[in-house]
């Protein structure tokens, strides 16, 4: 409780000192909006609806592209774990892809969907999907072969055994696999929203955008503040209680 | 089945070997881990694999357990061959081979969930009646990772247990834990196999520990692994390791090991 309250304190402190700094006229609002006018900004942005509906478009295609990126990459990784040929071929694509921020995928995604929520999703999906591939194989990898040998003498095999054994015994992989996957998806629907105009929906990202041609940098700063606070919450609300499971079942620290 | 008959008469079954051996071939060079290996072991026997390391008495083991294959000569459990991993042999390891993602309760029963004609009631029942059996009902709701490692030992000895295997193979169960909890332990399982007997084929290289616990102790040496010795153990149970008879049947075993590797 008191490092929460310490955290609090720090927070208030640093919002205090630079309101104050703005108020003494240290630098222009131009260029650093104070926070009362990014406050003001919020308010009138969750008033008009305009905020909330951004954010709900910014999270359909996040959790979609997300959802589709696990049920892709989890069996994929299954996959090149088991299969040294889908490892020597897909493993290393994957590798590959993985090192490729997916904002680069933009162009390319603009000529093969139009600007689309398809485009939207593409780069979501990119990346995703091999970051889980990835912690997937590598969780499964390094199983220790003795869980396999006792499962397999109590009568474990096939199906039983992937669900029962293979997949939990790589959950501390996998988890910050998927931690990291979402990560990804999130920098990169961002960086496609601010790059790219969709007409079927407007997002946070679009709403930064605007904010640039605007001028208006209390705006891009608010905005700013909400993707922070959606990224901070989604990690809190996600990954939290599986990593507390972690914690307390395995002993992980 | 129903759950009077699995705790009712603990099963056992007679082993048959005959003429196994088993090479593994590697890239560079052969090994042969096993060479012509005969034994008998009878119902409710508990036969002790004596041997230094690398004297394939583990690579007997897996061979039992089905989770390799000869490469010459047959395995029989009660006249069955044996043709993979069942839950009629089960296996206990050096390393507890508890899986962390499930509690104790949850690691007991991850055999007797695979075993048919049991209610869910039925399956918790007997995983607390093998907990009891070793000491460790207290702890049905620990995780593995707050026990200590001689009580990890006793939660891997229940789950071995508790689906009512014929055969238990131990693979150096002990090995890694201090000489207090063992000593313990030797008790313990000598007491377990007074009230579930079952068909023990137990992996050692301390002579003491193979005389403690043993109905017979069958030497091993190595390269390639060859049965050298067969030793009855008469001694009255429960046995101390610490015994002086016990002492002293591991001294001319001791002895006898020494000359085996001296002429090998």
């Amino acid at each position: 409780m008191t490092r929460v309250l310490r955290s609090l304190a720090f927070f208030a402190l640093v919002v205090a000192l630079w309101e104050a700094a703005s108020r003494a006229g240290w630098w222009s609002p131009v260029l650093v909006p104070a926070p009362l006018a990014i406050g003001e900004y919020l308010v009138s942005a969750l008033k008009d609806g305009s905020l909330f509906s951004a954010g709900w478009v910014t999270m359909k295609r996040l959790l979609l592209g997300y959802i589709i990126g696990l049920a892709a990459g989890i069996p994929l990784g299954l996959l090149t774990a088991r299969f040294r040929f889908a490892a020597d071929t897909l493993g290393v694509l994957a590798l590959g892809l993985q090192t490729l921020p997916s904002v680069c995928w933009v162009p390319l995604a603009l000529l093969w969907f139009g600007q689309t929520e398809s485009a939207m999703l593409f780069i979501v999906i990119m990346g995703t999907l091999w970051a889980v591939l990835l912690a997937t194989d590598h969780g499964i990898r390094q199983i220790p072969p003795i869980y396999r040998r006792a499962a397999s003498t109590m009568g474990s095999s096939g199906l039983h055994l992937l669900w029962h054994v293979l997949l939990p015994a790589s959950l501390p992989h996998l988890v910050s696999g998927m931690k990291q996957g979402w990560a990804f998806a999130w920098r990169s629907l961002m960086a496609a929203e601010i790059y790219v105009t969709v007409l079927t929906g407007f997002g946070l990202g679009h709403l930064l955008h605007y904010g640039r041609e605007l001028q208006a940098m209390d705006q891009v700063a608010a905005i700013m503040l909400v993707i922070l606070i959606v990224g901070f919450a989604a990690d809190k609300l996600l990954f939290s209680p599986w990593e507390a499971f972690l914690r307390r079942r395995w002993g992980l620290a | 089945m129903t759950i009077q008959d699995e705790l009712g008469v603990s099963s056992t079954a007679k082993l048959n070997i005959r003429g196994v051996s088993k090479l593994y071939r590697g890239a560079r060079q052969t090994v042969s881990a096993l060479e012509d290996i005969n034994l008998q072991v009878e119902d409710g026997e508990f036969v002790c694999l004596l041997g230094a390391s690398g004297c394939g008495k583990s690579t007997l083991l897996s061979l039992i357990a089905g989770l390799e294959k000869p490469t010459e000569g047959s395995l029989l459990a009660d006249g069955k061959s044996i043709e993979g991993p069942g839950r009629q042999r089960m296996v206990m390891f050096q390393e507890h081979a508890l899986f962390p993602w499930l509690d104790v309760m949850g690691n007991v029963l991850f055999g007797l969930n695979l075993k048919s004609g049991l209610t869910q009631d039925d399956r918790r029942e007997l995983a607390m009646f093998y907990l009891k059996l070793v000491g460790l009902e207290k702890f049905s709701q620990a995780n593995v990772h707050e026990l200590s490692g001689g009580m990890k030992q006793r939660v891997a000895l229940a789950r071995a247990l508790a689906p009512n295997p014929q055969v238990l193979l131990m693979d150096e169960p002990f090995a890694a834990l201090d000489a207090m909890t063992r000593e313990q332990l030797y008790a313990d399982l000598q007491n377990i196999q007074q009230k579930r007997r079952k068909t023990v084929i137990f992996v050692t290289h301390n002579v003491r520990e193979a005389v403690c616990l043993g109905d017979r102790v069958v030497l091993f040496t190595p390269r390639p692994g060859r049965i050298r010795a067969e030793y009855r153990v008469d001694l009255p149970r429960p046995r101390d390791i610490n015994d002086v008879a016990v002492a002293q049947l591991a001294r001319t075993i001791t002895d006898e090991l020494k000359t085996l590797t001296a002429s090998a």
